[in-house]
């Protein structure tokens, strides 16, 4: 695929050749014994088959009974638990699809940020500076951290009475903003947590792809008389092109599964509104033990990430073309 | 495979028939009709843990003492270990929230702890799910009788007419005060205020001396604990007697959160208060008046620049009343259950539970009536002030799956009316239409 998109950005000649060469070299190898590719693909099959395939067969099979695993009786309740998310009223619908919501709401802010500005650092720690290296690793620091440690550290910074944020924005005058407890400031500081924390890692990736695109492209670009930012636009998004399908997608199915800042810095409050679906799931199918109906939910979720996947897959085709 | 075959009328039977055209038949039977070995195991073997002369055992013993208790109960569990050759047993601490949500796993896969503690209100659900096996040869055997403790004690570790749980403690809420936040405002620090109207006076006179005196929390550490004991000082109640239905939107309950409401709106609490901001709060002199549970006292000892003082709960509503948890022994049903080590559990219980004074210098209230009234007992000066409320403490009903009826409903309403995004009543209303969901749903659940 990477070979492909450098080939029309004017680098053809050379990688074409690379690439059907290793093809037919390929072909040959498995030419030797039909058997062998398989062999290749079999650690990983047997992975994907034991901890993909049977939880997602099983998981179905779950989410069509009233299932807690310590009770004697799992009864069949058939497609109930689908049926209840979709009635109004039921124990499961209003705070389920709320936590969809908020999920919703959450990958909505937080990852166009997560795709934008760690491409911005990832330009900036592609120069050639004094410190780079430092820098770089300054970046991509937070990112070693867990979510426990982030979510705590915030959370004592964060606190509207208590916290240092508020000390110091009251030295200077501004009132008590609360930062975790209302709206929208609850949305913000997990937004802005999360890209503090995560965004070097997304940097990370850029900067492997900024560094992938062959130089002679800017080079011969500047020769014609091509400015910085008409060499961004023409260089260096289409040399990212695939790197930054993977980033969002990545980003969105990342985001659309937070359930630690939440549950560490809010704990899903005001109310019920920073409650995301994970967190709801996880509630209904591990501290409840309605391990049905918390499946069912999972199903629905997944179905939604699939469609937002698809449609984003298919975007950066159309935008390919 | 559309949507209108796989209705109601659909069979588990007919769907595997479908499925394993779909070549998945064979995955799915091989998982759902795993094995269903879930006997309500009865206490095993006699003696009832008077002794144990078995072979050496060594017992597995999980709780949450993350606080100040954790080192006094791993103190005498060391002492036991030592005067018992043939038992050992290893303490393991787990935060309860997790505790609750691993120990059942655990139990289930055969690696859990033998012996364990819960509190009453998890006895239920735990018994239902098989996670705990009866004792009510243990609480024979020991001569243990309902005279021996405080009642509502005692019978706060039955289920469904079984004994799951021998009770080790009580802990209600306290009532914390900063003595010098009073004496800059021109209270006496010795005379913490015990009503209403010297609860709300000594407010007035904390905030015209710029402090803002009893800060409300809208989670449930602290600000629902609170919120149960005004709900009972007003005379309401949680749910009604057989637990089938949500009462604690009534005017009571109401009445409570209103008042609470009107600390923040008053200027007694800010607002927006985060988890354990109100404690922390206390501990730096900001937060005059604190209600919190009895355990936080050797917490608070340790904090030398804190001039604090300890009371029953001041009485708000028309009587006296004041939420409670208890701590009880439990033992696992590992399977398969070792008589043996069931049986070194019992003794191992029986002789924490004599040892209830040590634990009570951990900041507990001792179950046993012989122990509180012990002049030992009088001597812990904090313990025993918040002792004088065992008489009248409440404690949430011990039915199975009554954590998550919490959970989803009154948490929830209190954190709205707190955080001033929903009125008390409005809040609470909506609450109570789904804890009865919630409580319907759970006895089709535990067919209780």
């Amino acid at each position: 695929m990477t070979t492909g998109q450098i080939g029309q950005s004017g680098a053809a000649p050379l990688s074409a050749t690379k690439g059907s060469s290793r093809r037919r070299e390929n072909q040959d190898f498995i030419g030797a014994n039909p058997v062998t590719p398989y062999l290749f693909l079999a650690p990983y099959l047997l992975l994907f088959v034991v901890f993909v395939a049977i939880p997602v067969v099983y998981g179905f099979w779950i989410s069509l009974h009233s299932w807690d695993y310590l009770l004697p009786g799992k009864p069949w309740v058939g497609l109930k638990n689908y049926a209840d998310l979709f009635t109004p009223g039921s124990v499961t619908s209003g705070p389920f699809w709320n936590s969809m919501g908020a999920t919703g709401k959450y990958t909505l802010y937080s990852v166009p940020l997560l795709v934008l500005v760690p491409l911005l650092v990832a330009l900036v720690l592609n120069q050639k500076f004094p410190g780079r290296a430092f820098f770089r690793s300054v970046y991509f620091a937070p990112y070693v951290l867990g979510v426990a440690v982030v979510g705590i550290l915030w959370r004592f910074l964060l606190d509207p009475n208590v916290g240092l944020v508020n000390y110091y924005l009251g030295q200077i005058g501004i009132g008590n903003v609360p930062w975790i407890t209302a709206l929208p400031w609850a949305w913000i500081s997990l937004v802005g947590m999360t890209v503090w924390w995560t965004l070097g890692f997304n940097a990370m990736i850029y900067l492997a792809g900024l560094q992938d695109i062959p130089r002679e492209l800017y080079e011969a670009a500047a020769v014609d008389g091509a400015n910085a930012w008409q060499r961004f636009l023409n260089i260096t998004i289409p040399g990212l092109w695939p790197v930054l399908l993977f980033v969002v997608t990545i980003t969105i199915l990342r985001e659309a599964n937070m359930f630690g800042q939440s549950y560490i810095v809010t704990q899903g409050a005001p109310g019920e509104e920073t409650t995301t679906a994970i967190m709801y799931i996880a509630e209904t199918g591990l501290r409840q033990f309605n391990m049905g109906a918390a499946a069912a939910m999972s199903y629905v979720l997944a179905l939604f990430l699939l469609i937002i996947s698809i449609a984003n897959f298919a975007f950066f085709r159309v935008r390919e073309d | 495979m559309g949507e209108g075959r796989v209705g109601r009328g659909l069979t588990r039977r007919d769907f595997l028939g479908l499925s394993a055209g779909a070549g998945a038949g064979l995955v799915l039977a091989g998982c759902g009709g795993g094995p269903q070995n879930n006997p309500a195991v009865q206490g095993t073997g006699g003696g009832g843990g008077k002794s144990y002369d078995g072979p050496k055992v060594e017992l597995a013993f999980w709780n949450g003492f993350t606080g100040g208790d954790g080192p006094y109960m791993r103190q005498l569990v060391e002492q036991f270990s030592s005067e018992h050759k043939n038992i050992q047993v290893k303490m393991n601490t787990v935060d309860w929230v997790d505790y609750y949500q691993t120990v059942p796993q655990v139990v289930r896969s055969g690696k859990g702890p033998d012996v364990g503690i819960m509190h009453s209100d998890q006895l239920g659900t735990n018994a239902a799910r098989a996670v705990i096996i009866p004792l009510d040869d243990v609480s024979s055997a020991l001569g243990l009788k309902e005279s021996d403790f405080a009642s509502l004690i005692w019978n706060a570790g039955i289920y469904n007419g079984s004994r799951y749980g021998i009770p080790l403690d009580s802990h209600p809420l306290g009532f914390y005060y900063n003595k010098a936040l009073m004496e800059e405002a021109g209270l006496d620090p010795n005379k913490p205020p015990q009503t209403r109207d010297e609860y709300e006076a000594a407010l007035e006179e904390l905030k015209s001396a710029g402090i803002q005196g009893s800060w409300v929390s809208p989670f449930p550490f602290t600000g629902v604990l609170q919120w149960e004991s005004l709900l009972w000082q007003f005379g309401g109640d949680l749910y009604n007697g057989d637990v089938t239905q949500a009462t604690f939107n009534s005017g009571a309950g109401v009445e409570a959160l209103e008042w609470m409401v009107g600390l923040v709106e008053d200027g007694h609490s800010p607002k927006n208060v985060a988890q354990d901001a109100e404690y922390v709060a206390f501990q730096n002199g900001k937060n005059a008046f604190h209600w919190n549970g009895i355990w936080q006292i050797n917490a608070f000892k340790e904090i030398e620049d804190l001039d604090w003082g300890v009371a029953p709960v001041p009485q708000i509503g028309t009587e006296n009343g004041v939420w409670s948890g208890s701590h009880n022994f439990v033992i696992m049903n590992q399977q398969p259950l070792d008589d043996n080590k069931v049986q070194a559990s019992k003794v191992f219980i029986n002789w924490i539970s004599q040892k209830s004074l040590e634990w009570a210098k951990a900041g507990q209230v001792p179950a046993r009536n012989s122990v509180r009234e012990s002049s030992e007992f009088q001597n812990l000066e904090e313990q025993s002030i918040l002792a004088q409320q065992v008489d009248y403490v409440h404690f949430v009903p011990a039915v199975p799956g009554i954590g998550d009826v919490q959970v989803g409903s009154f948490d929830i309403a209190v954190n709205e009316a707190i955080l001033l995004r929903k009125e008390p009543k409005a809040a609470l209303d909506e609450a109570a239409g789904k804890a009865d969901q919630l409580l319907e749903e759970n006895r089709q659940k535990y067919q209780a």
